[in-house]
């Protein structure tokens, strides 16, 4: 118990005995790691391990029954899901969530919501601080399209872009919240080799220019060793090895967990 | 439910000649009372006034995904609350419509918190309950002082000011023009920044607005609000154009006739409004002409060739039309 204080203490994310069931079914039997600022930290696991149920915890989606989870020293209990955001924790979605409808550009700019603050009256009023605002906003949307390689596609609507292209839009609309946190869920699925290889380097440069913390829920191994400083690997709900990428790999129970699914 | 991309063709530069349409256009909507008659004017006054209810059920159906089957009854609290304040206390008939607005922005506010909890057709049911019981609220007899009961409420017309040499229909037109000029720009504004796309986020994808910071349940009862906010405005302006109230003008086919126009004019477009609000005026007297026998058959008739061949809406006809044109002129200025 006082270790886990004391860790928290100097970590970004300490995720603390947290255990989650639906029903009568665990998905997460208490798990708990830390990850420091500018750390680059991979989940691992077999499909149904709990990666993406510890996600949701973390944007608040779903309640956990047991444990605690600090983001910077604030439990995330006492923050609304629509405060995450606004706290510094942004995220992608393993199914893509883009609003369909929009452009690239509109995507984009709506991930800087919750760092701006113009309402419904000054809005409708177009006061010239929503301008300046918009302006600002827009900038450092076109700034991020720049980063991602989108300037091609900025204005058209998102739905007619292939999907590794809605992948890029959806990395480009979590970074517009600034986010302290970054949240990625399976970012290599459905991308080609060299497309899974460019990732790589750019979730370097996320870390590395941006200088954003990184939670990687990640099937494809090549890419989370190559990419992470520690990897946390879960089998049915539990933690079961927590290390540098090599030790995990090395791990007797993660062996066993991949291979015992024959993935 | 996936009206095309409204903020980047709203945005897609307002060009020069853009600007000297849009000021043509005005213009030839204002000399339109001088070259019809007095009875057509008033026809195109109450274009104008579904134009202001339609955009306001476009926000909140349109762009903010929350399906209204009730509209009529906000019409009907905005053109009784313009009625009572004129017929009871004498409060001048332009002094009467931002009061219906303000009592139709709380009204929308308040039902649309119990209506978070439900979505599509749940709340298209509740929004119905609503619009079908609001004509039998208004007769309701402890309210009879106010209302009128099943014999409404008569509206004199008003005169125009200033000794203007216009006739009272003009005059209204005007009016009712000036209003709906200044809720369009407000509805632009409001729709094209920071609060339009997030109406839209919530529409395409609740879960990621809220990721990226939304507060949905706030969006969502405020768009409620918004919406009833201009469709009482509208029912206030159609109550003094009318130069009545009655119950039984309210009914549910009222509310359904919003949906067929915002439907028909274009989803989560600002000029959709204005199409449909065309639609629902004229469309029913040309089926009345057709046939004396069936012209809701007719009315039936024009309504499926309207979706048949514009499946987006007359808005999004335009649209592509429009992109088709200058798509072509631009290979043309290629070659």
């Amino acid at each position: 118990m006082l270790q886990t204080q004391a860790t928290s203490g100097n970590s970004l994310l300490a995720v603390d005995g947290v255990s989650v069931h639906f029903g009568g079914i665990v998905a997460l039997d208490g798990v708990s790691f830390d990850i420091a600022p500018g750390q680059i930290a991979g989940l691992i696991g077999p499909n149904g391990a709990g990666k993406t149920t510890l996600f949701n915890c973390l944007s608040r989606l779903y309640r956990w029954q047991g444990g605690r989870i600090v983001f910077d020293g604030q439990s995330l209990l006492d923050i609304p899901r629509h405060r995450i955001a606004t706290v510094g924790i942004g995220r992608t979605f393993q199914n893509l969530a883009l609003f369909r409808s929009m452009s690239v550009h509109d995507n984009v700019m709506l991930g800087r919501h919750c760092r701006t603050r113009s309402g419904f009256l000054s809005n409708a009023l177009r006061l010239p601080r929503v301008v300046r605002e918009e302006r600002a906003s827009a900038e450092q949307a076109a700034q991020l399209v720049a980063f991602l390689g989108l300037e091609a596609d900025a204005d058209k609507r998102v739905s007619d872009l292939p999907f590794g292209t809605q992948k890029r839009v959806e990395l480009a609309r979590a970074l517009a919240s600034e986010p302290r946190l970054l949240l990625l869920d399976e970012p290599a699925c459905g991308l080609n080799h060299e497309e899974v290889h460019a990732l790589g380097k750019l979730i370097h440069d996320i870390r590395g220019r941006l200088g954003i913390t990184v939670l990687l829920v990640e099937h494809h191994m090549s890419l989370v060793m190559s990419v992470s400083d520690k990897v946390v690997a879960l089998n049915f709900g539990r933690k079961i090895a927590e290390g540098t990428p090599a030790e995990v790999q090395q791990h007797p129970e993660v062996v066993q967990a991949y291979l015992g699914n024959g993935d | 439910m996936t009206p095309a991309s409204p903020l980047t063709a709203a945005s897609a530069a307002p060009g020069k000649s853009r600007r000297i349409a849009l000021a043509v256009l005005l213009l030839a909507i204002c000399a339109l009372p001088f070259l019809v008659t007095n009875y057509h004017t008033f026809q195109l006054t109450m274009v104008l006034v579904y134009a202001i209810a339609l955009l306001g059920l476009n926000i909140l159906t349109g762009y903010n995904g929350q399906i209204s089957l009730g509209h009529g009854a906000f019409y009907a609290i905005g053109a009784y609350v313009a009625a009572i304040l004129m017929d009871k206390w004498g409060v001048p008939y332009w002094a009467t419509v931002p009061v219906a607005g303000l009592v139709c922005l709380a009204a929308g506010f308040l039902f649309g918190l119990p209506a978070l909890r439900l979505e599509g057709l749940y709340l298209a049911l509740a929004t119905f309950a609503l619009g079908v019981s609001m004509p039998q609220l208004l007769k309701y007899k402890h309210l009879e002082y106010w209302t009128g009961g099943v014999q409404g409420i008569v509206i004199m017309k008003p005169d125009p000011p200033f000794g203007l040499p216009i006739n009272q229909d003009q005059w209204l037109y005007y009016f009712t023009l000036a209003i709906a000029l200044v809720m369009f720009l407000l509805g632009w504004n409001l729709l094209r920044g920071r609060v339009g796309r997030s109406l839209i986020a919530i529409r395409d994808q609740p879960i990621a607005a809220e990721a990226m910071g939304v507060n949905n349940s706030l969006y969502k009862s405020l768009a409620f609000g918004v919406s009833a906010m201009y469709t009482g405005v509208a029912g206030a302006l159609g109550a003094i154009a009318v130069q009545f109230v009655a119950p039984d003008s309210f009914n549910i086919f009222l509310s359904i006739t919003f949906l067929v126009g915002i439907v028909i004019g274009g989803l989560a477009s600002i000029p959709g409004a204005i199409y449909g609000a065309i639609f629902i005026q004229f469309v029913p007297n040309i089926a009345d002409q057709i046939s004396k026998a069936a012209p809701w058959a007719i009315y039936g008739v024009f309504m499926i060739g309207f979706v048949y061949l514009m499946p987006v809406g007359v808005a999004g006809a335009i649209r592509i039309a429009w992109a088709r044109i200058r798509r072509g002129s631009g290979r043309n200025g290629q070659q």
